[in-house]
Parts: structure tokens; C-alpha cells; sequence
């Protein structure tokens, strides 16, 4: 499956403020890495306009 | 896999882990304190604004060597920033009566812990917990890039916003879109402020949460805000919010940013249960956040004083079940489970409030004598100036 979201590692500072708020818990933080999964995820898009710095993209996102 | 066996783990060594490891050891109990991070309390991921009444009652004594400013009250301010209410610190419940260093006050408290007898383990996160019939039994630990097994007879899960453990456990701890504050904060040097108060700035500048300024020297402040995910349509738009703010404000558009912190913040009301077998919850992990003031840390002492305290009387009598842990969800439900319920109301009226009823109630209250500051004086002195606002509220009294 090719992956549809992505964290933007040049602005993320791995605040784990996306793991906390996803309703899915299909986000996972280890270290510096953010991970999607994107087979839990239910596209709510509360990450993308929840990340802080805006790292987080969404192919099917739109406002 | 190693193995190790305790009979307490606690996951996370922010103020409530340490706290909850500290009087697990206090009380006998075998204790393993485990930090995902290398370096206890760094980033800080904090406002770093408390009070500090509650420190006592759970054994910490104010330290010079964490404490950044003390400030004489708090300044609240209409949208307009044309009226402003100065809550000093000795009333209105003293919300923030100090500033401190949290990566010095999070060791602090480790250290504590450790001098109480717990073991502690940085760079290691939990991955998993272990479960056999369906049952905790311990965690997978990371250590050092290694996985080993830790058997504990309680896990407490202090593991803040991101709140791994009780997912895991099952406990519930979703939020709703209204309960969910994604935060930025420049650390900033070479600002013009007034330094002896803290500063909140409420309204469209900061849609369902507000702007804060917290000292930190005489031209240094942590300069942060707060959005409510509902209003939030744009990736990175509350950082947008702050970068406004502080263009729009001189005396802070002069300074320069020497850290950016961010993060997320819970504004729910209490959760139903923050207990499973064998599994407590505390402090942010534990959605225990004050949601008005977004303040995390008093309550997360609190609720690890009496998970660590309640971990060790289930290791005397043997029963390490959520029909135990009632005793804990009764302690830290009588201490602070009604303001944050009231407080979740308030909250939930605020966010529907307008910049122009922001301004009327900040009005009125600028004029009032703050001596004497309670819900029902305040709320019959709007109700004398502007009726048709308090029954926007009415109902919460």
C-alpha cells in the first residue's frame, strides 16, 4: 500500500503531541521517529491540523 | 529477552512518575522508575507556571535551585487589551504564584524517588505491556536499545499527553475535539514586559484557549499559546497564532526565541475510570489536566502521591485489582474531581464566548475589588451590568 501520509522530519521536534490526541491511537513516537499506521488510522485529520509545527501531511487531508 | 521483576513500575519520570515512584519506595515497595528520554525533564514540554501551596502535602520543599520568579499576581486581559483584571497572588487561588525550571524541578523529584529506593532507568521506554490471560503482568522495556521484560505486580502509567499504558490497558482515555489544546512556547530573551505578574491574553488571539507570557528574568519569559483543536483548520496554524501575537506586540516582537517547545495539553472532563488490574493512571496520562488554566503538575503530584501510596497497601494485602485501586480513584477524586468538573463547564461556556463578551466580562471585573473574588460575586456583578451575557452562564451555578 503506498503510504499516504507523512511526517515532515525537518519541522517535527517529536513533541508526541500528535500520539496524545490521535482517536485511533495509530501514531507512535519512538525517539525521533514519528510512525504512522495507516491501517488504524481513520483519516479525522486531527494530527495534521493538531501538529504544532505542521510536519504532519495527509494525502486525502483537505480543509 | 532479560528479565527483572519489581513489584511497582512506574512508566514515565515527569513530576507525577517520580512522585509515584517516591512514595512507592517510601512505603517498601520494590521500585523500577523508567524515562523514555536520556535526560530526565529535558525537553521541557511546559508553561512551567504553578502554585505552590500543594507542595508540602506532598513532601516537596521549595528549592531556590528550580524556582525561576515568583511573581505578585497574575494580569488578564480583554481582547482589546483596553481593560485588565490583576488577580494578586494571595487571592483567587493563587493559580500561578511562581515560575520555575521544570528540567531541574523533574530531576529534582527523581532524585527524590531514587533516595527513597527507586531503581531508575532513562532511554527506556515502554513498548508493550506484558499480558498473560488477558491479564498485566509487566512491560516490555527498550533499555538501552535492548528489549527485556519487566514483571511487576502494579504498573503505573505516568506517561503524560501521549498516554501509552492505559491505552494498552484498555482504559479510556480519548479525548473529544473541544478537550484538545496543541500548544507552542518560544522561550524568549530580550523582551520589554512587566515581569513581577504573569500575563493572559484571551479571545480570537487565541480561539478556545489563551496566549501567556511567564517570567523568567527581568527581559527573559516563556511566551506561549494554546489553541483549541476545534478551531484550528491549518496545519501549524496555532504556531501562526503566537507568530501574530508577537508581531503585533512590540515589546515582544523586539526579542529573540532561544527554545521553541510544543505540545498537547487536555481540557476534559474527569475520566470515568483511570484504573484497570493491576494498572493505574496519573497526572496527564490520567487526562487530569485543570481544564481552565491547563495547568498539569499540582495534580500530577496528587494523583502519584496516592498511586504510589495505594500501590504499596495492595502489595500488603496481596489484591492488585481495579476493585482495589477504587481506593485510588477516591482519593484523587476527592481532592480535585469537583474543580476540574466546574471548571470543564466554565471552560466549555468560555469557548463560546465572543470577543466582545470576553470584553464586557473583563470590563466588569477590571472595576471590581478582587479581594473579595468568588463565582457568585463575580458572577452578580456582570449580571448587574450586562444581564443578557450571564444567561450564557447562568446555568453552571
Amino acid at each position: 500500500m503506498k503510504a499516504e501520509m507523512a511526517v515532515d522530519r525537518a519541522k517535527c521536534i517529536y513533541c508526541g503531541c500528535c500520539v496524545g490526541l490521535c482517536p485511533a491511537n495509530a501514531i507512535w513516537l519512538d525517539e525521533t521517529v514519528v510512525t504512522i499506521d495507516e491501517e488504524k488510522c481513520v483519516k479525522c485529520g486531527w494530527c495534521v491540523r493538531g501538529c504544532p509545527v505542521g510536519a504532519i501531511r495527509a494525502e486525502w487531508w483537505s480543509r | 529477552m532479560k528479565e527483572y521483576e519489581y513489584d511497582v513500575l512506574v512508566v514515565g519520570a515527569g513530576p507525577g512518575g517520580s512522585t509515584a515512584a517516591r512514595y512507592a519506595a517510601m512505603g517498601g515497595a520494590r521500585t523500577l522508575l523508567i524515562e523514555k528520554r536520556q535526560d530526565i525533564g529535558n525537553p521541557v514540554r511546559c508553561g512551567e507556571g504553578i502554585s505552590m501551596d500543594w507542595l508540602p502535602k506532598v513532601g516537596i520543599e521549595p528549592r531556590k535551585e528550580w524556582i525561576s520568579a515568583q511573581v505578585k499576581g497574575a494580569k488578564i486581559y480583554s481582547p482589546s487589551e483596553k481593560y485588565v483584571v490583576t488577580l494578586t497572588a494571595e487571592h483567587a487561588g493563587n493559580e500561578v504564584g511562581y515560575v520555575i525550571e521544570r528540567d531541574k524541578f523533574d530531576k529534582y523529584l527523581a532524585a527524590l524517588a531514587a533516595r527513597a529506593g527507586a531503581d531508575i532507568w532513562v532511554k527506556s521506554p515502554a513498548v508493550n505491556l506484558i499480558k498473560e490471560d488477558g491479564e498485566v503482568r509487566g512491560a516490555v522495556v527498550r533499555r538501552n536499545g535492548e528489549l527485556v521484560k519487566v514483571w511487576a505486580k502494579v504498573i503505573i502509567g505516568a506517561d503524560g499527553f501521549e498516554s501509552q499504558v492505559g491505552r494498552w490497558a484498555g482504559i479510556r482515555t480519548a479525548l473529544s475535539e473541544n478537550d484538545i489544546i496543541p500548544c507552542v512556547q518560544y522561550r524568549m530573551v530580550g523582551i520589554d514586559y512587566e515581569e513581577d505578574f504573569t500575563h493572559f491574553y484571551i479571545g480570537s488571539c487565541a480561539p478556545g484557549g489563551y496566549v501567556w507570557i511567564f517570567p523568567k528574568g527581568p527581559d527573559e519569559a516563556n511566551v506561549g499559546i494554546g489553541v483549541t483543536l476545534k478551531f484550528l483548520r491549518e496545519p501549524g496554524e496555532v504556531k501562526r497564532y503566537l507568530d501574530r501575537f508577537i508581531e503585533r506586540h512590540p515589546g515582544l516582537a523586539k526579542g529573540q526565541p532561544i527554545e521553541i517547545v510544543t505540545g498537547g495539553v487536555s481540557t476534559n472532563r474527569p475520566l470515568e475510570s483511570v484504573t484497570a488490574n493491576r494498572v493505574m493512571l496519573v497526572g496527564d496520562a490520567a487526562r487530569m489536566i485543570d481544564p481552565i488554566t491547563g495547568g498539569g503538575i499540582k495534580n500530577a503530584c496528587l494523583s502519584g502521591m496516592y498511586a504510589g501510596q495505594v500501590a504499596v497497601e495492595a502489595l500488603e494485602t496481596g489484591d492488585f485489582s481495579r476493585n482495589f485501586f477504587g481506593k485510588y480513584e477516591e482519593l484523587w477524586r476527592r481532592e480535585f474531581e469537583t474543580k476540574n468538573l466546574r471548571n470543564w463547564h466554565a471552560k466549555e461556556v468560555l469557548m463560546t464566548l465572543s470577543d466582545e463578551d470576553l470584553e464586557k466580562i473583563v470590563e466588569v471585573l477590571s472595576e471590581e475589588d478582587i479581594e473579595d473574588i468568588s463565582a457568585l460575586s463575580l458572577f452578580l456583578a456582570i449580571q448587574r451590568r450586562y444581564p443578557e451575557l450571564v444567561r450564557k452562564f447562568e446555568h453552571l451555578l
